[in-house]
């Protein structure tokens, strides 16, 4: 088990970066998530911890170790890829067995820990099958099993999850979380799924363009994003972002509503908006409260039944619509209008010149 | 609720594996199928049959096509004989002491005077086209590596390069070759022959090597790179036996060149590195071509090259399905 800990790492192809300076610390036994869109540079910065990709400047440590320069084999961490890479020549025993073998260990010990990395996987009746005749689920867990197997340093996962169906996704979803408390040791994991970001990790390391655009609890990063992508990319539907204007304790939204804003807010407001107190309002989904008596007004644009709940999509004026949560007893035909309120303590503002969000003033 | 996993589908339901229209689509192409190979195996077939016909048969016009098959022919491939007087003919038909090859050979009036130089050429053919095949193969893979996963400056130049090589007729430089080996004492050596085929099939091979390794995913190698593998073993242990199939495929068709290469064979060789396909047509029997002998001896020079191809059939036809990885 390590710590991790990235100094201003960085990678760059040519004259592009692929990875911004980046400085990260992963506590040891941490599940760390790497989140961002594809081509944002967390699966370089993955590679570039395991040793596969070198890095441009900046120092890699494992507790305090530098490993900057030390060759993949020598880091002691166990990668498991989006494609699995098992090999399709070995079987499953021998794909497991393969990352003890280069240590020089002995038969013996070799078939102790591969037999106990197969019950605790529950994969003991597939280890005579080759790759090709197992299932893409199975396929994930004896690749799970030739990483466990070693008992290394860390965990690279690199969307291990990804070639998998919806419904095996789910499971191995489950047990790798599972695997992660068992064995408590150090993971990095590179997801563009946001949903699996938030339920798996400890902290999330949100990236866009080659730079960390966050990094925080799931909470932090759903209720406090540090900025524009951060408030779109998270969620599903991402934050609702409003144009609009402050001036004098209230702000202006579209379609002739006023939003007065709590009293703890107005000052910060006062300071970090532009001269002209444009903003950027955001809020959840599940932040507007459609109520009879609510001080906001629009008219109901589309009404989707996710199960459990319903989403409105509320349109204030032409153009700007927002989503919003509702019980799914009452249904809203279209174009009914409708009035709501915002949860004060979950409205958040923005600068939509730095694009930026006000600091709220908790530390996060 | 997750539905229980439904039992494994082992039968193929592709769709043209339904309905008469389709059935009758795969007859007409088993049909073509067999009709080609007809057409391609008679002259192999035909020079097979040639090679058990006895002298007469062989060069009977109409061509004979059910005869009494026999094994003049490669006993007249494998021997020197002389001619026989009248006299001499009776005085060995009456010894007792006669082998059957001897018989056989009685009857044409000739004696076996001792070992033809066919079989130290076959053997040096054998020896030329499978060092150099090993060469040309070996080569061949560490350097389609280097080119399939290295940062190498000026990559598409030397492998452009590399093939040029196969854009001039070889023939064209014989001369300028013969020349050269007569200098360098390498005439009619083994190590001559081996160091000009491994060179001729290296371009080729590199690049057949070089898009087989490209298609090996490199993920494969990162895995076994962080299990705790040189770059080396991991290039031994999972890059060589994920290639097997464009070796096999490598392997057959440089052997298959070095093999029947006959121009630079018959220019640089002259009788102790001389292969198999100068010496055939050279058995010219005394005052007629010996078309039996000629077959006979092609056939024996098939052989070989149909023992290798038939051994590595499993890796040709095996295709590149790397089972482990899947794609989207």
């Amino acid at each position: 088990m390590a710590t991790i800990t990235l100094q201003n790492v960085e990678k760059k192809f040519g004259d592009v970066f692929a990875v911004q300076p980046l400085n990260l610390k992963i506590n040891n036994g941490e599940f760390i998530v790497l989140l961002g869109p594809s081509g944002c540079g967390k699966t370089t910065t993955l590679r570039m911890i395991s040793g596969l990709e070198a890095v441009t400047s900046g120092n890699i440590m494992f507790d305090s170790k530098d490993v900057t320069w030390l060759h993949p084999s020598e880091r002691d961490i166990a990668f498991v890829f989006q494609f699995f890479a098992l090999y399709s020549h070995m079987t499953a025993w021998e794909n497991i067995a393969f990352p003890l073998q280069a240590q020089g260990m002995m038969r013996h010990d070799i078939k102790q820990r591969v037999d106990d990395v197969a019950q605790m996987l529950q994969i003991e009746h597939l280890l005579d099958a080759r790759p090709s005749s197992l299932s893409g689920g199975d396929q994930q867990r004896v690749a799970l099993a030739r990483a466990l197997v070693r008992r290394p340093a860390a965990f690279l996962m690199d969307e291990p999850l990804g070639a998998l169906d919806a419904e095996f996704r789910e499971t191995m979803r489950a047990e790798i979380k599972r695997l992660h408390i068992s064995q408590g040791a150090t993971t990095v994991y590179v997801t563009h799924d946001q949903i699996e970001a938030m339920a798996m990790s400890d902290r999330i390391v949100i990236m866009s363009n080659a730079v960390v655009q966050q990094v925080g609890t799931p909470a932090e990063v759903y209720h406090d994003p540090a900025n524009l992508f951060v408030a779109r990319f998270i969620g599903s539907p991402g934050m609702n972002l409003i144009s609009a204007t402050y001036s004098s304790g209230s702000i202006r939204l579209p379609g002739g509503n006023q939003y007065a804003v709590p009293d703890h807010w107005q000052s910060k407001l006062q300071n970090g908006l532009p001269a002209n107190g444009s903003v950027i309002v955001g809020f959840r989904p599940e932040a507007a409260r459609v109520h009879p008596e609510g001080r906001l007004a629009a008219q109901v644009y589309a009404d989707d039944l996710h199960g459990g709940y319903s989403m409105l999509h509320l349109e204030l004026e032409h153009g700007t619509v927002i989503h919003a949560r509702s019980s799914r007893e009452t249904s809203y035909p279209i174009g009914t209008p409708i009035k709501f309120d915002l949860d004060p303590a979950m409205v958040r503002f923005f600068n939509p010149e730095t694009e930026l969000a006000i600091s709220n003033g908790r530390a996060s | 609720m997750t539905a229980a996993p439904l039992a494994p589908v082992n039968y193929s339901t592709a769709v043209d594996k339904v309905g008469a229209g389709p059935r009758i689509r795969t007859a007409v192409r088993a049909i073509i199928a067999i009709i080609l190979t007809i057409i391609i195996l008679i002259p192999v077939v035909w020079m097979g049959m040639t090679a058990f016909k006895s002298h007469p048969d062989a060069v009977s016009v109409p061509p004979v096509v059910f005869f009494q098959p026999s094994l003049e022919s490669f006993v007249s491939l494998l021997t020197q004989r002389r001619q026989l007087t009248n006299d001499e003919r009776a005085e060995f038909a009456a010894r007792t002491d006669l082998t059957w090859a001897d018989q056989l050979m009685l009857q044409r009036g000739q004696v076996i005077i001792g070992e033809s130089n066919f079989r130290a050429q076959l053997i040096n053919s054998i020896i030329i086209a499978g060092i150099s095949t090993v060469f040309s193969v070996g080569f061949a893979v560490l350097a389609a590596y280097a080119f399939s996963r290295f940062h190498i400056p000026g990559k598409d130049d030397l492998l452009f390069f590399i093939l040029s090589q196969r854009m001039l007729p070889a023939v064209v430089v014989t001369i300028p070759i013969f020349l050269m080996y007569k200098e360098l004492g390498l005439h009619d050596t083994h190590f001559g022959l081996i160091l000009l085929y491994t060179s001729f099939n290296l371009s080729f091979a590199v690049w057949l090597l070089k898009g087989f390794i490209d298609e090996i995913p490199r993920e494969y190698e990162e895995a076994a790179l962080v299990d705790g593998y040189t770059r080396l073993q991991a290039f031994r242990k999972i890059v060589l036996p994920q290639a097997t199939t464009g070796i096999a495929a490598t392997t057959v068709f440089s052997l298959i060149f070095s093999w029947n290469e006959y121009a630079f064979a018959l220019m640089l060789t002259s009788e102790r590195a001389r292969t198999a396909p100068p010496s055939i047509p050279l058995v010219l029997g005394v005052g007629t071509i010996e078309w039996a002998t000629i077959a006979a001896g092609s056939l024996a020079f098939l052989i070989p090259v149909v023992i290798v191809t038939f051994v590595l059939r499993k890796h040709l036809l095996r295709g590149v399905t790397f089972g482990a990885i899947r794609k989207g």
